[in-house]
């Protein structure tokens, strides 16, 4: 990813309202040129509306928009520099494969030869080299999808949109294509803003994601740090599986956390920021982080708890475990099955222990509402 | 095994409408053959036929003998095509702007348009006598072609608002995000994806324009008459019934030719198109 001095896009604070309904809420990102940059949210947090805005198709009622520095508002869509994949995919039904992807360039003014060469050299770009001649309604949902690619593409927009575009296609094809996708905007070079619902689809493909719910942006981060960083109990929960334990702050000191949750004692974590005893929120502990064995064995960690096996899903490469503690509140852990030195599996009803390490959860901080 | 049931049932429901096609339209077709090829009765109607060597194609060798019969066909396939191009031009908009209204008025614009069959359409044509007369333009071609626009404008607004209506908002969209311009969306997508469209409008003005005698015959001059005129003169001011059937004949001899070059070049011009209809 190549950082130049200024973002490509800049979103400032940009809010739109639909009557008393604010859809995007003044939502603030910059994005880099070259980056693949996602908008995460479950439906209905203004993914769609925040693209719309950018592509023209609608203004922000506050807050601005600046391309290259330069401010969007009042650019008409047909003259951005930046092109939108639709979710339905939007192909012209009466044009050609390859009479689809030349339209761009024919707006662009190109000449005949060039149209024809860049047509081909696009259409190859995704596979589709033998497809100019058909007609969408002839073609399959993944070679849809590619077509649509291929014209937002072809002539190589400052920033390429992508509403859900994997979103009509099934399972195996989805996956089939999001490995298109990385291969695409790495060998294309052009910037990428990927709108989905899907955690796994974000985490896979992005260099960047931006979290939102209702109109604002929860959490911006790469793929790693959202999922170990969580910034909050909603990002923690939306990215992943995860257990969330309440609790309160005994006592912080540099960058050890000594937390408190009710029923289960005390929870020894680290936390480099500045808190207070009495702070209440979540602890947040992915299953992976959690170990799980046979009752009585030593662990030599400080966060070790016993109770019993309730539930067990066997996964061939894992087994994902609920077990009930001893206190009542039920953690999911989840275990390799090839780990070195494992006697056996533990069965349902099995008396166990997990433990964690100190730096295994993350605290989420969540300060009296005023 | 299993087939015999459901050829049963597939004939059961084919039937009905083949025999009605049969006895209603193929059935007075030949009649109307028949007609043509016989010799007029002495006070009307046809001559009685003894044997089948009576039968002429004197009709035909009259019509086409004189010149000033090819010259009103001539004539009524320039005029219909007029009043068709017309009623596009006109149509066009007005379906445009149906279709782009809000969905909760369109059911009424539509009523609006097909609201004048609720009056006799010869009072409506009587109507247009009352306007055109004092402005003397009663009587010129230009009142036959104002009439004849008036009355088939529906049947070319119907079929293009169902075609627009149906076309995805998302194309507009996707055209101007790639570049177009309101112009260029127009004559790139909207216009080609609503030939079907114009296509079926432009067959129910035409043709019934051909056959139509009463807009010609109130608003039009001696000059203005077309083959409608002439085929309703034969049967009932000449009583001349096989020169009436075999006009009749030629008429619909015309018509198909052309239904079939039209769909032909539909066909070689359309290509692959099928998204709408
Ligand atoms: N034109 C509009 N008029 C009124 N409300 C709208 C309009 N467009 C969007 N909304 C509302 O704004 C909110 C955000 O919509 P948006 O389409 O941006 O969601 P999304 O994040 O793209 O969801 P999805 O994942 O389902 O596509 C929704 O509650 C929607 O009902
Ligand atoms: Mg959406």
């Amino acid at each position: 990813m190549i950082t130049s001095a200024m973002p490509l896009l800049q979103i400032r604070n940009v809010t739109r309202r639909f009557g008393a309904f604010t859809a995007v809420d003044a939502v603030s990102l910059d994005i880099e040129a070259g980056e693949f940059f996602t908008l995460l949210g479950p439906s209905g947090c203004g993914k769609t509306t925040l693209l719309r805005m950018i592509a023209g198709f609608d203004a922000p009622d506050a807050g601005e928009l600046l391309l290259d520095g330069r401010p969007l508002a009042g650019i008409p869509p047909e003259a951005r520099p930046l092109h939108t994949v639709f979710q339905s995919y939007a192909l012209f039904p009466h044009m050609s494969v390859a009479g689809n992807v030349a339209f761009p360039l024919e707006m662009a003014g190109c000449a005949k030869d060039e149209i024809r060469r860049r047509v081909a050299e696009t259409l190859a770009l995704v596979h589709l080299e033998d497809k100019g001649a058909q007609f969408p309604h002839e073609l399959s949902g993944g070679q849809k999808q590619r077509v649509a690619l291929a014209r937002g593409l072809v002539n190589r927009p400052r920033l390429l949109l992508l509403d859900e575009p994997l979103g009509a296609l099934d399972a195996k094809l989805r996956q089939e294509m999001q490995g298109e996708l990385i291969r695409l905007q790495r060998d294309v070079g052009v910037t990428f803003v990927f709108v989905t619902h899907s955690q796994q689809e974000a985490l896979a493909l992005s260099h960047r994601v931006a979290v939102m719910k209702a109109g604002r942006v929860e959490q911006c981060d790469v793929p790693d740090r959202l999922y170990t960083q969580p910034a909050n109990r909603f990002v923690a929960d939306f990215i992943g599986k995860i257990n969330l334990i309440e609790v309160e702050v005994v006592a912080a000191s540099k960058i050890q956390l000594h937390l408190r949750a009710e029923g289960l004692g005390a929870i020894a974590a680290t936390d480099p920021r500045p808190l207070r005893p009495g702070d209440r929120g979540a602890f947040a502990l992915r299953p992976e982080l959690l170990r799980v064995h046979a009752h009585g064995e030593a662990a030599g960690l400080k966060n070790h708890f016993s109770g019993t096996v309730r539930e067990l899903l066997y996964l061939g490469d894992v087994t994902h475990y609920k077990i009930a503690l001893d206190c009542g509140l039920v953690l999911e852990a989840l275990m390799p099955n090839a780990a070195p030195g494992r006697a056996k599996f533990h069965e349902i009803g099995d008396p166990v222990a997990v433990s964690w390490r100190h730096d295994a959860g993350v605290f989420l901080h969540e300060p009296p509402a005023r | 095994m299993s087939r015999r049931p459901v050829d049963l049932t597939r004939w059961l429901v084919v039937a009905p409408p083949t025999l009605f096609l049969l006895a209603f339209f193929l059935a007075p077709a030949l009649i109307v053959v028949a007609a043509s090829l016989r010799e007029p009765g002495e006070f009307g109607g046809l001559a009685p036929l003894d044997n089948l060597r009576q039968l002429t194609a004197e009709s035909y060798r009259f019509l086409l003998g004189d010149p000033i019969y090819a010259e009103i066909f001539a004539r009524s396939f320039v005029v219909a095509a007029l009043t068709t191009l017309i009623c596009v031009v006109l149509a066009y908009p007005l379906a445009w702007l149906i279709a782009r209204s809000p969905k909760r008025r369109r059911d009424f614009l539509v009523l609006l348009v097909v609201l004048p069959f609720a009056s006799n359409f010869l009072v409506r044509i009587y109507a247009w006598i009352m306007l055109l007369g004092p402005a003397n333009l009663l009587y010129t071609p230009f009142a036959v072609i104002a009439g004849l626009v008036y009355v088939h404008l529906p049947f070319m607004v119907l079929p293009l608002y169902t075609n627009l209506e149906k076309h995805d908002p998302a194309l507009l969209e996707a055209a101007q995000d790639l570049g177009a311009s309101r112009w260029t969306r127009f004559w790139r997508i909207t216009f080609p994806l609503s030939l079907p469209g114009i296509g079926s409008g432009s067959a129910l003005v035409f043709i019934p324009v051909l056959g139509m005698f009463a807009v010609p015959e109130l608003l039009g001059g001696t000059g203005d008459i077309l083959i409608g005129n002439l085929i309703k003169e034969q049967f009932l001011d000449n009583r001349d019934w096989p020169l009436g059937s075999a006009l009749s004949i030629l008429l619909t001899a015309a018509v198909l030719g052309l239904a079939g070059v039209a769909a032909l070049a539909g066909r070689r011009g359309a290509g692959g198109t099928g998204a709408v209809s």
